[in-house]
């Protein structure tokens, strides 16, 4: 149940942010996971909602936005249906994944009176 | 005003961040990373699932390079000392990873194995995880390559099921092959699912029973092994740099 660890790490990133803004509240935080980044959504909402407490973002939102993954053919640029063998057929290389393994934090909405 | 909580009208500011939330792991692997490379070690991480038969590949792989190669491991063993008794006794020098009830390993954890780590002069040091098919594969730990252990009993489209870790292996060992022969396995099946997760598919059938394979298996080591650097050797730790052990990781150390 890494998505537990997943968002230690996260209230730990906004506390940080909070201190370095003066940040009193959090209301919203906005976080971007991709298809094939490993996390399960609802595990990560549970696990959010069971840590946030008595945090810095107690009361916080949550807000995912969830990437679907895409491959491409870095000689030719094709990109490959879900599902495909991933080589280019017509150049014998490799897909490189373009989008789909992100776990990212992107913004946070904080009441901050300083800034 | 504030449609989350109702809380009157509050000054909110929207602060991008826009980073990995593991960051901090991140950057620890890449602190273990530059620990490797300075000794010249070659680190891998073997994954797998419960049973899949890592800790039997590493012993018959201790067995094939005995007097030729130095291994060392740790292992993320969940509650036991099992693994690691069994690999030093096939002759690597190895350690227990006490993860209590975590699913897999992180950067942290393995900075702190190596630290207390008994020997300095392993020439491939691995790092058995924990037995999870989905948590370790999103934790660097400063390896050099993924290595993903699937034995011919868990079935050909494992694969598929957890695209994540095989996407990530640089080599899929697929052990247990002894026992085809009373299976239904089939064996360009699991080729083909592996074609359509891992873009660099690269897989050895191995058996740590008869030790077929063994010889590919680590002739595909020896191929990644970084020249020496003669970093080690003289120290009788190898990680005996006196910096205090709770930082940030960030930084990479200089010989001392
Ligand atoms: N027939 C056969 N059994 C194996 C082989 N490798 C491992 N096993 C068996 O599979 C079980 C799990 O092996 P182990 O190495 O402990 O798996 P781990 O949990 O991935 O470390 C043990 O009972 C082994 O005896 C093999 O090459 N052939
Ligand atoms: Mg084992
Ligand atoms: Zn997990
Ligand atoms: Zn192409
Ligand atoms: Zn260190």
């Amino acid at each position: 149940m890494h998505e537990y660890s997943i968002v230690a790490s996260l209230i730990d990133r906004v506390q940080q942010e909070a201190v370095a803004h003066g940040g009193t509240r959090v209301h919203r935080l906005h976080v971007k996971i991709g298809e094939l980044a490993g996390v399960e959504l609802d595990l990560l909402k549970t696990a959010f909602d069971t840590f946030r407490e008595k945090t810095i973002c107690d009361g916080a939102e949550l807000a995912i936005d969830t990437v679907s993954a895409a491959w491409a053919c870095p000689v030719c640029n094709r990109s490959f249906a879900k599902g495909a063998i991933l080589r280019c057929d017509a150049c014998g290389q490799p897909a490189c994944m373009v989008r789909g393994d992100e776990i990212i934090l992107e913004r946070i909405e904080m009441e901050a009176p300083d800034v | 005003m504030c449609e989350t909580c109702g809380c009157g009208d509050p000054e909110i500011v929207p602060i991008e961040v826009q980073a990995r939330i593991l960051s901090d792991n991140d950057a620890q692997a890449a602190h273990n990373r530059s620990h490797f490379e300075h000794l010249g070690v070659l680190a891998i991480n073997l994954m797998g699932s419960p049973g899949a038969g890592k800790t039997a590949v590493l012993e018959a792989t201790a067995k094939a390079a005995a007097g030729r190669l130095k291994l060392g491991a740790v292992s993320g063993d969940l509650a036991t000392e099992r693994d690691a008794d069994r690999l030093n006794a096939s002759g690597i020098v190895s350690s227990t990873i006490t993860t209590g009830s975590a699913c897999h390993l992180d950067a942290r954890l393995v900075h702190h194995a190596l630290h207390h780590f008994p020997s300095n002069e392993s020439d491939i040091f691995f790092i058995e995880n924990v037995g999870n098919l989905v948590c370790p594969a999103i934790y660097d730990l400063g390896q050099a390559a993924n290595v993903v252990a699937l034995s011919v009993t868990e079935g050909e489209d494992k694969p598929l099921k957890y695209p994540v870790m095989f996407q990530k292996a640089d080599l899929v060992l697929l052990t247990k092959v002894d026992l085809i022969p009373h299976l239904d396995f089939d064996v360009a099946a699991v080729e083909d699912a592996l074609s359509r997760v891992m873009p660099e598919a690269r897989m050895l059938k191995v058996s740590a029973r008869t030790g077929e394979g063994i010889d590919a298996w680590l002739k595909w080591l020896e191929e990644r092994r970084p020249p020496r650097t003669g970093h080690r050797g003289h120290h009788d730790h190898h990680h005996a740099h006196d910096h205090p052990h709770e930082h940030a990781g960030d930084h990479p150390h200089e010989p001392h």
